[in-house]
């Protein structure tokens, strides 16, 4: 009896080991042997409740990234690249889950992604304790850059946004009395309470906040709690299935007339889709891409590639992320005596955390050149509406214009 | 007979501390929520107009988890067994009801309005009807698969069973549909004899919109929003709850579902088909939970494969609520469950955010107080 005992403890201490050792300390240095293919990790959003299609945009923009670059050469010597694409599910347990699935993983380089912030903020915890770099295109939530040593973004955090949100709304609509609700997401909250600072340092009001819970479907009371303050628009931080439903919802307690407006979260088909008629006259911020050739090149390449307009707004972040894993790899990779590439993970770190600081990069969003704690991306924030079934980015609205005018305005 | 003395004998255990501990706490949980809610009265911030818009939202919404308690209930009855994926079978539903509705959305080829435009109602019907039988297909399958083979295993082994088979359904249908959203299409039901003047609807003028009108009701110097839809949804749940507790109160199935609630062996030895009887109680249930289904797709329209949880769990703890195995008591459950997650979170001020937590705090304070439930448990009046 007290033998089979030790047995299984003895297995189950195994297995423990095996799940929680290689998440503690990953060897500094990655060795692909000459002839294997170099392993980036890919961690999207592919299932969840109106996610998917921001995941599956990503893993385009990755793929499409290594159709115009499928190689990497070091010292003469070519290596294929390709992905170990994993769901993230989107929130802080898939977040964990890809974490320790990577972080196990001796032979992946880097990781690009996840794509939500919850998931970045777990993910990201298991990557400082490994070493492993991450390099997300779409989480945006201001905190992230600063709290974790090996976290990089190709996109702006939400402290711009959620700022050039409220001066857009305060200046361009002219608006002063707006209600916010976010999903209780790390982003969601992140982005509402960023925009609520500005809004209210700008001299609006936010007359009533509230917060709803991811997957439920019913959220017409906390809208009739949020009629009693009569806001003249409410803004949303979340995702498309929550959004769509309070977008229609919103009718059902009075609020029919009142504007809608999110962020990128919702810029994706799905949300046209799901919210149907009651997409037409929502208001939409998001990271925009620089109006470059690079960009619109990647554009046509895509709808050719995959023969559908992008899903989401974050496959050209996501090309870039990969590109900057890419030049890393060059950079830094070496041949060692057996022919075999070696790669140093502080080394890589190192060389992604100071990407572009000194020569800023050209990628495809936009001007890539990291600040040393992971902010790569020159805010850019573009504002849409969605009329016709389609989001129609407003051309005539310059947040940096509007920034100066206020600035006059408050100096007079 | 076993589990029956056990639990009680548990309680009996529990009685003098840890009792007196819960009833205390309780009370004081009360007591708070009182003075929170008379608190916000008392300052205006929450008056009659805000409650019954909350009894409005809370109907619909109410309704439908009445609709699947019941197949919680009933099953629990019967087998005494907590089907947890019953919420699955309430995304079946609603999921092969959508093919059925979109089907009947499409434009025909020859132009012209769709079937759904032009026989509303009885598009409607049918896919009820589809989403019903899927429900209930599945439901049946699930028992042959899943229940019948484990019927004399320890319980632990068929309740760890469901919440495998509630996964294998969730996965299932991720993997066959995907995991995008889908959307029930937009219906508008024009009532020509109701007309409404002063509020003219986009679709159908001066006629009354019944599914998707939004009218304002005078209350006093304000006013509520009221969607006929809530109404309705409202009345065909009532409708099928009461043919449910005819069927079992009042019918030879019925008769003998209680017998075998009562004690298998025995009402095998009378001649009932246990086996049989068995199957009709989970298509019951199911039938209603795909009934709940269409209704609730109708009302929120988006469509998961996850989607069943969040109903699941409500209409759980509706039934817990009125009493497992009792049936008028996962109605009342339901309802009550639905009217105090719309119009408590406004009364006591809290985010709605918390509406869960509202939610079960009320499961957790009738614990206390009724650990069988309000109505209590038990499928037949004898056990009551």
């Amino acid at each position: 009896m007290l033998r089979t005992i030790s047995r299984k403890a003895l297995v189950i201490l195994a297995l423990v080991a095996l799940v929680v050792l290689p998440t503690m300390a990953q060897e500094d240095l990655i060795v692909v042997e000459a002839g294997d293919d170099v392993v980036i990790g890919l961690a999207a959003v592919l299932s969840g409740e109106g996610l998917a299609p921001i995941g599956e945009d990503i893993v385009r923009g990755a793929e499409l990234a290594l159709v115009v670059r499928p190689t990497v050469t070091v010292g003469e010597v070519e290596f294929n690249v390709v992905f170990d694409v994993q769901d993230d599910l989107c929130s802080a347990e898939g977040g964990q889950a890809v974490g320790n699935y990577f972080a196990a993983q001796p032979a992946v380089i880097g990781v690009v992604g996840p794509t939500c912030s919850s998931a970045c903020n777990a993910a990201s915890t298991i990557f400082d304790q490994a070493g492993m770099a991450s390099i997300s295109a779409s989480c945006t939530s201001p905190v992230l850059a600063q709290d974790f040593e090996t976290f990089s973004r190709t996109v702006p955090s939400d402290a711009a946004q959620g700022a050039d949100a409220a001066i857009f709304i305060f200046d361009y609509l002219g608006l002063s009395r707006i209600a916010t609700i976010h999903d209780g997401s790390a982003y969601g909250e992140g982005l509402v309470n960023v925009l609520t600072e500005a809004f209210t340092a700008l001299g609006g009001e936010v007359v009533a906040a509230d917060a709803v819970t991811v997957g439920d479907t019913d959220f017409r009371s906390t809208l009739d709690g949020i009629a009693a303050g009569a806001p003249e628009l409410i803004f949303f931080g979340g995702f498309p299935a929550e959004a769509a439903r309070l977008a229609e919802q919103r009718a059902d307690a009075g609020l029919g007339e009142v504007i809608f407006m999110g962020a990128d979260g919702i810029k994706t088909t799905e949300f046209i889709s799901l919210a149907g008629e009651v997409a037409e006259g929502v208001y939409i911020s998001s990271p925009a891409a620089a109006s470059t050739d690079a960009a619109a090149e990647f554009l046509a390449a895509y709808v050719e590639e995959f023969g559908i307009e992008p899903t989401g707004p974050y496959n050209t972040n996501t090309a870039d992320a990969v590109n900057m894993f890419l030049d890393a790899i060059e950079a830094v990779g070496v041949i060692n005596d057996d022919g075999n590439l070696e790669i140093s993970r502080a080394a890589l770190l190192e060389y992604l955390l100071a990407y572009g600081s000194e020569e800023p990069v050209d990628g495809i969003t936009g001007v890539l050149s990291c600040n040393g704690d992971g902010e790569c991306l020159a805010p850019l924030i573009s504002f849409a509406i969605v009329e016709g079934g389609e989001f129609v980015t407003l051309e005539d609205v310059n947040v940096m214009d509007m920034e100066e005018e206020t600035e006059e305005e408050t100096e007079e | 007979m076993v589990q029956t003395t056990s639990r009680s004998s548990f309680l009996r255990l529990g009685k003098d501390p840890i009792q007196t501990f819960l009833y205390l706490a309780g009370g004081a949980l009360l007591l708070y929520v009182l003075v929170v809610a008379l608190g916000n009265v008392a300052a205006g911030r929450y008056g009659l107009r805000d409650f019954l818009q909350g009894i409005v939202l809370g109907l619909a919404q109410g309704s439908i988890y009445a609709l699947i308690a019941l197949g919680y209930t009933l099953v629990y009855g019967v087998l005494r067994m907590i089907n947890f994926a019953h919420s699955e079978v309430f995304m079946a539903g609603a999921y092969i009801g959508f093919f059925a509705i979109n089907a009947f959305s499409q434009t025909p080829e020859s132009g012209g309005p769709s079937f759904l435009e032009q026989n509303t109602v009885l598009a409607l019907l049918l896919t009820i009807i589809v989403g019903m039988t899927a429900s209930s297909i599945i439901a049946v399958l699930l028992e042959r698969i899943a229940y019948r083979p484990l019927r004399r295993a320890p319980r632990l082994v068929s309740l760890i069973t469901a919440i495998g088979v509630s996964i294998t359904l969730q996965q299932l249908f991720l993997r066959l549909f995907g995991g995008g959203t889908r959307s029930y299409p937009v219906v508008n039901l024009c009532f020509e004899p109701l007309q409404v003047p002063d509020q003219v609807d986009r679709v159908c003028g001066t006629a009354m919109n019944l599914l998707q009108g939004r009218y304002r009701l005078p209350i006093g110097e304000q006013e509520i929003i009221v969607r006929p839809l809530y109404f309705i949804v409202f009345a065909i749940a009532l409708v099928l709850m009461t043919t449910m507790w005819f069927i079992v109160q009042r019918t030879k199935v019925g008769k003998a579902m209680r017998a075998v609630a009562e004690d298998k062996n025995t009402a095998s030895l009378m001649g009932i088909n246990v086996d049989r009887i068995i199957v009709v109680t989970f298509l019951l249930g199911a039938t209603l939970a795909g009934a709940a289904a269409v209704m609730f797709a109708v009302y929120n329209p988006q469509v998961t494969p996850f989607m069943g949880f969040f109903p699941g769990v409500k209409a759980f703890t509706a039934a817990v609520l009125g009493g497992i195995g009792n049936i008028p008591g996962a109605m009342a459950g339901g309802l009550l469950l639905g009217i105090i997650e719309s119009a408590a979170p406004g009364m006591l001020g809290i985010p709605s955010q918390l509406e869960d937590v509202v939610a079960f705090s009320v499961l957790v304070l009738i614990m206390i107080f009724r650990p069988s439930g309000i109505f209590g448990e038990a499928l037949t009046k004898s056990r009551a």
